[in-house]
């Protein structure tokens, strides 16, 4: 402010066009909103972690603070009694339960980004008869659900001693509907039809053009559906739940096992929620950009 | 096309395949080169799609078609085959009152999730797409619940709204008004479980609405203000239409998810059984209860396929949408 009392009057004129700048701008893409717009949002990201601090606030008390009247706002100490005793219960077996969630989901993730980028090329970019009916079918899968095939599933998977293995919630997760489906959109407008030509008169093979043309192309899509992937194989119960052990559990399974007593300890359970959510909240802090961005690409083919 | 095809490789492409350039073959491995690439182009997009095919076929379509089979039958478990009793499992399963009252509250939880849901989407959508500052930290804000297990979600707020001691209750009873039965009630119990629900997903499809509106194009608003219609005018006659397929893309999906929900139901309270009226009790939770609770295969086949062709009729509606998005889709490839 007082700098612009010396300048001479050249620059004034510099800050009359910029004023007008951002007056276009203003118009185009509107004034910034008002306190109104900021507390409804505050208001939003409040609900979104205040069940996080109702965790935190109830599992780091003891078996008696949910029934306190005068509870207080600010968490006790026994947090980190608390997930001990979750991590030291031997019907939850949590060190198992959080191996398996990190093995399952990840490989459920690798599996699911390379078949379905292999599938999504096919669709996208190679022509053949009847491609475009198969990719209605896959579509349509998405629409069928895992209930209807639960009970043969399970059959299954008895009759081949698999059940109780964690090999019985990978195998079927190894590929996905979705994924085919997301990897062809991608596809189809990632990769310019005279790449795949040039790779071709190279004399390139088919799978050698897909591994060179088609998988550094589809590497921003690959990430995201690996994302959503992993975080969908980890959050899943319902298959995991029936065809699990107890002894040998994905995180969720164990922490329904959490709950599963008589008398139950809402600070040890709450404790165990917070914990098993670490892993997905250090994910988020890491990728939660790719996450909304993945989320935002997908609506607007979607 | 041909020109394209006869062009000589843009350099990026020749540097990745360096060792197999046109000019170091001779006339007859090209002949042969030539046989073996036409195989290659005619076979290998089925080969790329076939682990998916497969794969369904295996977990997926065999299940299906098998839970038709054993849907018509007495199923032995311990033998491993079974009876065949036509349609009698059918006629056990719609004539137990439970299933109704199962029916009854998947669709009573599935209104309560999706309609507040959708509108607090529509409203936060608006303004995250205000020009705020910070966007990209109130779009993680907004989806940060989605990361979070269900099975988690639903231990929280069973605690939440406890009967006795929950915080909603003593909320209420700070406000004066009398404590809610959030589990002996089954409107309430389905409003509670309606809750995670929407906890959980609402800054999904708000990120999804939000992408939706950014699509819009900003002079139709300048149009409108200079018309003189106020924000909320413009919301209205610019914004709502313009979301329309999107919306019909969240319904469909919402829909499906919904009425299989089962996560939030079974753990509302630590038996898992839906209540002890079934206040809570949904088909899928009912299902996994005739499954695994009293091992009875056919009776759990046949709701199986029930719950499967109360979906179908909306999953039909969920293949035409698609069907032309995957057509628009094609009309751009050609």
């Amino acid at each position: 402010m007082t700098a612009t009392k010396s300048i001479p009057p050249a620059p004034v004129d510099d800050r009359a066009s910029d004023a007008a700048t951002r007056r276009r701008a203003k118009a185009v893409r509107g004034s910034r909103p008002g306190w109104f717009v900021y507390s409804a949002l505050a208001i939003v990201l409040g609900s979104a972690i205040f069940p996080f601090y109702w965790s935190f606030l109830i599992g780091s008390g003891d078996a008696s603070t949910i029934r306190d009247p005068n509870m207080s706002w600010w968490p006790g100490g026994n947090f980190l009694d608390n997930a001990l005793s979750v991590i030291n219960d031997p019907a939850v077996n949590f060190w198992r339960a959080l191996w398996n969630s990190i093995f399952s989901s990840g490989l459920i993730a690798a599996s699911v980004v390379f078949f379905s980028t292999l599938a999504g090329w096919a669709f996208a970019k190679l022509r053949f008869r009847g491609g475009r009916w198969l990719l209605v079918f896959v579509v349509a899968t998405m629409a069928v659900p895992m209930q209807l095939g639960v009970v043969p599933l399970y059959i299954l998977f008895a009759d081949l001693g698999w059940t109780g293995n964690i090999g019985a919630i990978i195998i079927p997760a190894l590929t996905s509907a979705f994924g085919v489906f997301w990897m062809t959109q991608y596809l189809q407008q990632a990769v310019p039809d005279e790449l795949i030509e040039a790779a071709r008169v190279d004399g390139a093979s088919s799978f050698r053009t897909f591994l060179t043309v088609g998988m550094p192309a589809a590497r921003p899509a690959a990430a995201m559906l690996a994302l959503f992937t992993f975080v969908s194989a980890w959050n899943n119960f319902f298959w995991p739940f029936i065809v699990l052990d107890r002894n040998d559990p994905t995180l969720p399974v164990a922490l329904s096992l959490l709950q599963s007593n008589y008398f139950v300890d809402y600070s040890i359970v709450l404790a165990g929620v917070l914990l098993s959510t670490i892993p997905l909240l250090i994910l988020f802090a890491f990728a939660g950009k790719q996450l909304v961005s993945g989320i935002m690409a997908g609506a607007v083919k979607g | 096309m041909t020109s394209t095809a006869t062009a000589p490789p843009p350099p990026d492409i020749r540097s990745d395949a360096p060792d197999t350039g046109p000019s170091a073959r001779t006339p007859t491995r090209l002949a042969f080169g030539q046989r073996r690439t036409k195989w290659d182009m005619k076979l290998s997009p089925y080969l790329y799609i076939s682990p998916f095919f497969i794969l369904f076929i295996v977990t997926g379509l065999f299940p299906i078609g098998y839970t038709a089979v054993i849907s018509f039958m007495d199923w032995d478990l311990v033998r491993g085959t079974g009876e065949f009793i036509g349609f009698d499992q059918y006629v056990y399963v719609l004539t137990q009152p439970k299933f109704w009252i199962a029916l009854r509250n998947t669709f009573s939880i599935f209104l309560l999730s999706s309609v507040p849901q959708l509108l607090l989407a529509i409203f936060i959508a608006a303004m995250l797409d205000q020009n705020i500052r910070a966007k990209t930290f109130w779009r993680m804000g907004v989806l940060l619940p989605y990361v979070m297990a269900p099975v988690a979600v639903a231990l929280i707020f069973s605690n939440m709204f406890g009967d006795k001691y929950g915080l909603v209750n003593t909320l209420l009873a700070d406000l004066g008004i009398p404590a809610v039965p959030w589990h002996s009630d089954a409107f309430a119990s389905h409003i509670a479980i309606a809750t995670m629900v929407n906890f959980r997903w609402t800054g999904y499809n708000t990120l999804i609405l939000l992408a939706a509106m950014q699509a819009i194009p900003r002079d139709y608003y300048e149009a409108a203000a200079i018309d003189g219609a106020n924000k909320f005018r413009q919301f209205l006659a610019i914004t709502v239409p313009s979301l329309r397929p999107t919306l019909i893309f969240v319904i469909i999906t919402s829909t499906i998810g919904g009425l299989q929900i089962f996560d939030e139901p079974r753990m509302y309270d630590q038996y898992g059984t839906g209540g002890a009226d079934s206040q809570w009790l949904t088909i899928t939770l009912y299902l996994y209860d005739i499954g695994w609770g009293q091992w009875n295969f056919g009776r759990a086949a046949a709701l199986a396929w029930i719950l499967f062709l109360i979906i179908l009729a909306i999953g039909v509606i969920n293949l035409l949408v698609t069907r032309r998005l995957v057509r628009d889709e094609g009309s751009v490839r050609r």
